[in-house]
């Protein structure tokens, strides 16, 4: 049992609410849905220096899904990259922290994301550039399942797969939500895996994207696909809105969100177990 | 030599001086003119991204934000709107160094007609913040160019007309990449052109010249950011402006002339393609169809400076 990594997650789950929160309104299904695999990478898996956040040969996290910014920051932050108090001021006017990342705002951001699909196709020549270098970095990239709609992703998974980048890691916050409905009603993308085979990935199937021991068991998989030739996709089975029953229960509603300071307190005292 | 020839031979220069350069495809590797310069780089410094532009312009992003410099190229249309949302965020908002070479523009695309005729490139592109579009003349502008451009550390599209062009240049020419070059100075009228129509309006001031219109002919390679002090002084100095270029007047050499001279009571008529699609075709069938011809470019001189 991963202990100190579900603290760590329990606390970036708060600040996200905090955050979020202190706004009032946000990206919280998505951001709620990937703090286990944000832990996993930031507190367990990544080669990274926060305190030399541009460190040559570091491992990257491109956040393909960039609407999952909150998240990413409050990953930072409980990491040390910045001061955590810097997450109250998420999507004010003159912020470092916009809504979808930034690199040129953002310590510790690796590429600007937020017109979905290009994120991937960015990740694909961050992993392209590693192999030229040969630094032995693993670029790790995370892609929506409504993202996973864009024709682009295709175009970076074809890609990926015919120049052997096996030292590509990429997940899908498998959620099943998108803006206007279940992704299956929206425009089906199952069956997923059986997709990622075909363009010629690893294909690792995580049943609980949510659960740390699960996720850190994927990521450690996913490794060992480095020399296989293959990139790597992990599927993970997520809740949108992970973690609080009432966002949980808004279903497609819960994308973005109205989220009150209040809501956000009760919310993390819920969580925290003092309710 | 074609453009497509020297323009292949100064990558070849730069990628072989620096192995950070490297070059991105779209299937059109022989149509750009690189293609043999795979027997040295494929693999290492050029990729074949196959027929996914888009695909490529983001890895091209990603390339750089690793420390590579990434040229990417196609033709004219899916180096431009087909990659339009690529290039703005992707690439200009990412801050990303990017070569971008569009190959046909305009009515150059010849035989491949409507589909792969961009008259709106410039257009498409020239509203994208901090994006430099740049279009040469001759080969010894463009080879002049190619080291600048690689160094230029920002986003560049570059409209490259791929065959022969006459040379405009002397060969000792000296290359600044955000001014423009002044090629004949006149009195009476100041005629801005880009591009591969250049030499038309130097033949074409010639004979105004006998006419008695005597003008101001320079080249604005930098379609973005355009010099404006240059196209103030002349306009002023003249009193009227001609603007000629192988694109739409809107959005164009056309548009970015007149926004330099929106506080200025000054005439400036265009020759241009007047807001329509192309058509298949060669070259002097289309110039005539189009209206890009010498003699459009004498007819609409005069009525510039009748409105003076």
């Amino acid at each position: 049992m991963k202990q100190n990594l579900k603290k760590i997650a329990l606390d970036i789950r708060c600040d996200v609410l905090t955050c979020i929160g202190h706004l009032g309104v946000g990206h919280i299904g998505g951001c709620l849905s990937v703090v286990e695999l944000l832990t996993v990478l930031y507190f367990e898996a990544m080669r990274i220096d926060p305190k030399d956040p541009k460190m040559a040969g570091r491992d990257r996290f491109i956040c393909s899904k960039g609407h999952a910014g909150p998240a990413v920051y409050a990953t930072l932050a409980n990491r040390g990259y910045f001061d955590k108090k810097e997450l109250l001021t998420l999507n004010r006017g003159g912020t470092n922290l916009p809504s979808h990342c930034d690199m040129n705002r953002t310590v510790g951001i690796d590429m600007t994301t937020g017109s979905l699909g290009q994120g991937f196709s960015c990740a694909v020549g961050v992993a392209l550039g590693s192999k030229l270098e040969q630094d032995c970095a693993t670029i790790y990239t995370l892609i929506g399942d409504g993202e996973s709609q864009e024709g682009q992703i295709w175009e970076a998974a074809m890609f990926a797969a015919s120049k052997q980048l096996d030292n590509l890691i990429a997940f899908t916050d498998y959620n099943k939500l998108q803006i206007d409905g279940t992704v299956e009603e929206v425009n089906g993308i199952a069956p997923l895996d059986e997709k990622w085979r075909a363009f010629g990935w690893n294909v690792i199937d995580v049943e609980d994207g949510n659960d740390i021991d699960e996720v850190s068991a994927a990521v450690e998989h996913a490794k060992l696909g480095k020399g296989s030739g293959r990139p790597t996709m992990v599927i993970l089975n997520t809740k949108k809105g992970c973690g609080v029953k009432w966002i949980e229960d808004l279903g497609a509603g819960n994308h973005n969100t109205n989220l009150s300071a209040e809501q956000a307190e009760a919310a993390i005292r819920e969580l925290r177990g003092e309710a | 030599m074609e453009m497509r020839a020297i323009y292949a031979e100064c990558l070849d220069r730069l990628m072989a001086q620096d192995k950070h350069v490297v070059l991105l495809d779209a299937d059109l590797a022989k149509a750009s003119g690189t293609i043999k310069l795979r027997e040295k780089y494929y693999g290492t410094q050029i990729f074949d991204c196959g027929v996914a532009e888009q695909n490529m312009a983001s890895i091209a992003a990603g390339l750089s934000s690793y420390g590579f410099k990434p040229w990417i190229e196609s033709f004219t249309p899916f180096a431009s709107r087909r990659i339009c949302d690529q290039i703005a965020i992707s690439i200009a908002y990412a801050k990303q160094n990017v070569k971008i070479v569009g190959t046909d523009p305009g009515i150059s695309a010849e035989l491949n007609g409507g589909t792969h005729m961009s008259m709106e490139d410039i257009g498409v592109l020239r509203s994208i913040p901090e994006l430099v579009i740049f279009e040469p003349v001759d080969g010894v502008q463009l080879r002049a160019a190619m080291p600048v451009l690689n160094d230029y550390p920002g986003a560049v599209y570059v409209r490259l007309f791929r065959k022969e062009l006459p040379d405009v240049f002397p060969a000792d020419y000296k290359f600044d990449l955000f001014k423009a070059d002044v090629l004949k100075e006149g009195r009476d009228l100041s005629i801005f052109v880009s591009g591969m129509l250049t030499k038309d309006v130097l033949d074409a001031a010639e004979t105004l010249e006998k006419d008695g219109v005597s003008c101001d002919v320079i080249n604005i390679h930098t379609i973005k950011p355009i010099d404006r002090e240059a196209v103030l002084a002349s306009a002023k100095k003249t009193g009227a402006v001609l603007t000629v270029e192988n694109h739409n007047v809107i959005g164009g050499l056309h548009s970015a002339v007149l926004e330099a001279l929106a506080k200025e009571k000054i005439p400036v008529c265009a020759v241009g393609v007047m807001d329509r699609f192309g058509e298949v075709g060669k070259l002097p069938y289309l110039r005539e169809a189009i209206g890009l011809t010498k003699e459009n470019i004498i007819r609409t001189a005069k009525e510039a400076v009748t409105l003076k």
